[in-house]
């Protein structure tokens, strides 16, 4: 493998990590309370938004202000799950569906009015640095945004396994009437899952906001990276949506690199019809 | 060779001129265009109404914002010249279908000649309407050669097509090379593939051949410029080892590429736009800060020399005092002032009056380098002519042409790290 071959495998997979990060929040809320969240690349770029007002307003680095941002996203998802999306859990998904999907276009029209048509993108003082291993170069913003991903990840995975709340959780996904039999307030639950994929969100969204530059279109293009990466991986999987933003983020790469650039989103495309004929549960995802 | 502390094109290093001195250099020009004293009693007594399209919102918001602000301070300063317009401003959204619709209803709506606007599609799309309603279009800027290419009766370009931008930008690399003794032995090509960017691609392919360019083109690299980012681009870009990059990009992704290249430590002698938006504008120089220095674009450029050029300089200096004066602004001005002239000469603002006297436009005192701005039978001003500037200390300054130049280039350029 080329050098150049090899820098650009890194940085898709550093990508990746940060695209797994926004898509496990989605596969979380899934997995759990069974709602499809058609407005979660809305609600990350609301997240964005957030990051970007920090580092504007208090010259504040997304890293810094990411806990914050994940704190009110948290308050919001579980707020969100409470008010608004526990009435549709038991309705029909195309109930579900047409809520949530308003939701988002709610969210891009908001956003368009708040912060206008253009992109806003924060500049970190270390936003050209590159760490040299060896030949390799390593960009220092996504290094440090995958780090903070994998980070996270990690944790929200020992959550779900380590703690009384998180088995609780997690009860509630493997046998709702189990769960409820057992007395576990099963609404709260909800919402505290609902608030976790939201916090997952964002801080998906800080650390793209280090990333990328923010729009209102960059709501529904990261819904449907998302949905990607899930689907590959598989829905409702931790796991599987780890696995599936790496392979995303590389796959574009290695499809940019050895085609046409402005094909790589037509390859992660093909990745998801490939999975869907021949593993439709995706790849780490669990046959029904 | 590096850049000497000439003088800068920038508005504030222009002589003010304040309007008295505009109306003297436009009755200069006035005469110049054959409009005495009688052109002044025919002329309409009524504001023309002009409908301008502009992508004020969406990818191109920049450039569209940028066109406006040229726009904003025209009015005021055709009026001097006893040419009174209405300008009637409206957002394509950078959205072809919006461009349509909303020139339909600009034309609904009163306008008697559309401006516009800015994006080759939807310039396209906006010609159509206008050639269905019998509406002038005077193009500002959009460099698509089908535009002028399909018989249209009622649209006037005074923008290059983009084979003659690239060929005029390709032929000034040459001249760059023979200032400074250095030649590069392969270069890559990026693009953008939107419609314009494409079309210079399509023009690269034919005009590079014809020109026996002292190096080879190693790789074409064409990419979305609403990518998330740009980074695999890039990376194939360096691996070309090429020793210089030409680059066709907007605002918003000609920064992706920089960045990206700094990351990457992509250094080539030097990366030259032959004829894009993008490398000169302000957020470009805000965002890349010392990593936008040394960034050349060959393009048509304001003429520093021109009195019309100096008023309106004072005039946007005036409105838009942290605003960049670039090629927008005045290609916008120009084309409000092509329409304005023709009402006056026409004796009338109706549309069919307009395009009666659009032919036979002669316009020999304006603000872009050129000649007299004239139209073809295709409705193609042929008399643009580009120049090259390069980025210093977040400024553009023309370096060639060697008569119109305000400082040396500077080539190859110094490495990222080498950048104080």
């Amino acid at each position: 493998m080329s050098i150049d071959l090899a820098n650009q495998v890194i940085t898709g997979l550093l990508t990746g990590l940060v695209y797994s990060l926004l898509a496990l929040g989605l596969s979380v809320i899934f997995g759990v309370v069974r709602v499809v969240n058609f407005a979660h690349g809305e609600m990350t770029a609301l997240a964005m938004y957030g990051s970007w007002a920090l580092a504007t307003a208090f010259d504040l680095d997304p890293l810094v202000g990411l806990p914050l941002v994940v704190a009110v996203m948290f308050a919001a998802g579980y707020a969100l799950q409470r008010g608004l999306v526990d009435g549709f859990v038991d309705k029909p998904e195309h109930m579900q569906f047409i809520v949530m999907v308003s939701l988002g276009i709610i969210m891009v029209n908001g956003s368009l009015l708040a912060f206008g048509p253009d992109a806003h993108g924060i500049q970190v003082p270390y936003g050209f640095d590159t760490y040299e291993v060896g030949p390799l170069l390593i960009d220092k913003v996504r290094l440090l945004a995958a780090a903070a991903a994998l980070v996270i990840s990690l944790m929200l995975m020992a959550f779900f396994r380590l703690t009384l709340t998180g088995k609780a959780i997690r009860a509630c996904a493997d046998n709702l009437v189990g769960a409820r039999v057992i007395g576990l307030d099963v609404k709260r639950l909800y919402a505290v899952t609902f608030g976790i994929g939201a916090a997952c969100v964002g801080a998906a969204g800080a650390l793209l906001s280090m990333l990328i530059d923010v729009m209102p279109s960059t709501g529904p293009e990261l819904t449907l990276l998302s949905f990607i990466i899930v689907i590959v991986g598989g829905l409702g999987s931790m796991g599987g949506a780890l696995l599936g933003g790496m392979l995303i983020g590389v796959s574009e790469v290695l499809a940019g690199y050895f085609m046409m650039p402005s094909m790589k989103s037509m390859f992660s495309f093909a990745i998801l019809i490939l999975v869907l004929v021949l593993r439709p549960q995706g790849l780490l995802g669990a046959r029904r | 060779m590096t850049g000497s502390p000439a003088p800068s094109l920038n508005r504030r290093d222009f002589p003010s001129l304040n309007r008295r001195d505009f109306i003297v250099a436009g009755a200069v020009g006035a005469a110049a265009l054959g409009m005495g004293p009688a052109a002044g009693r025919a002329r309409a007594a009524e504001p023309l109404k002009v409908g301008l399209l502009l992508p004020l919102s969406g990818l191109l918001a920049r450039e569209g914002q940028s066109c406006k602000r040229g726009a904003d301070v025209t009015p005021a300063l055709l009026a001097d010249l006893g040419m009174p317009v209405q300008l009637m401003i409206a957002d394509t959204e950078t959205n072809l279908d919006t461009a349509r619709t909303r020139a339909e209803k600009l034309i609904a709506d009163g306008a008697q000649v559309l401006i516009g606007a800015f994006e080759s599609a939807q310039t396209l799309a906006v010609a159509q309407v206008c050639e269905q309603r019998g509406v002038p279009l005077v193009i500002n800027i959009a460099a698509a050669p089908n535009i002028t290419e399909q018989g249209f009766k009622t649209v006037f370009r005074n923008f290059p097509t983009a084979p003659r931008l690239v060929g005029e930008g390709l032929s000034l690399m040459k001249d760059l090379f023979a200032a400074s003794g250095v030649t590069p032995s392969k270069a890559v090509f990026m693009h953008n593939n939107d419609t314009f960017g494409s079309a210079m691609a399509g023009a690269v392919g034919k005009v590079f051949p014809t020109l026996d360019m002292p190096f080879a083109i190693a790789e074409t690299i064409s990419y979305d410029g609403a990518a998330r980012d740009l980074a695999v681009e890039v990376g194939k870009a360096k691996a070309t080892g090429a020793d210089l990059l030409i680059l066709v990009a907007h605002g918003e992704d000609s920064i992706k590429v920089i960045r990206e290249m700094v990351k990457q430590r992509f250094e080539p002698k030097a990366i030259v736009s032959p004829g894009s938006p993008g490398m000169y504008e302000v957020q470009f120089y805000k965002t890349l800060g010392k990593y936008s220095d040394y960034s050349m674009t060959n393009l048509p450029w304001i003429n520093p020399k021109s009195k019309m050029s100096q008023a309106l300089l004072a005039a946007f200096a005036k409105a838009y005092p942290d605003a960049l004066f670039e090629m927008n602004v005045g290609y916008t001005f120009e084309a409000i002032l092509i329409a304005a002239d023709a009402a006056r000469r026409a004796g009338s603002p109706d549309a069919p009056a307009l395009l009666a006297v659009l032919p036979a436009t002669n316009i020999t005192d304006h603000v872009m380098i050129g000649g007299a701005i004239t139209f073809d039978a295709k409705g193609q001003n042929n008399n643009t002519r580009s120049a090259a500037i390069q980025n210093f200390g977040g400024k553009p300054k023309v370096v060639l042409p060697a008569e119109a130049a305000e400082a040396k280039p500077v080539f190859p350029v110094p490495g990222w790290q080498q950048r104080g």
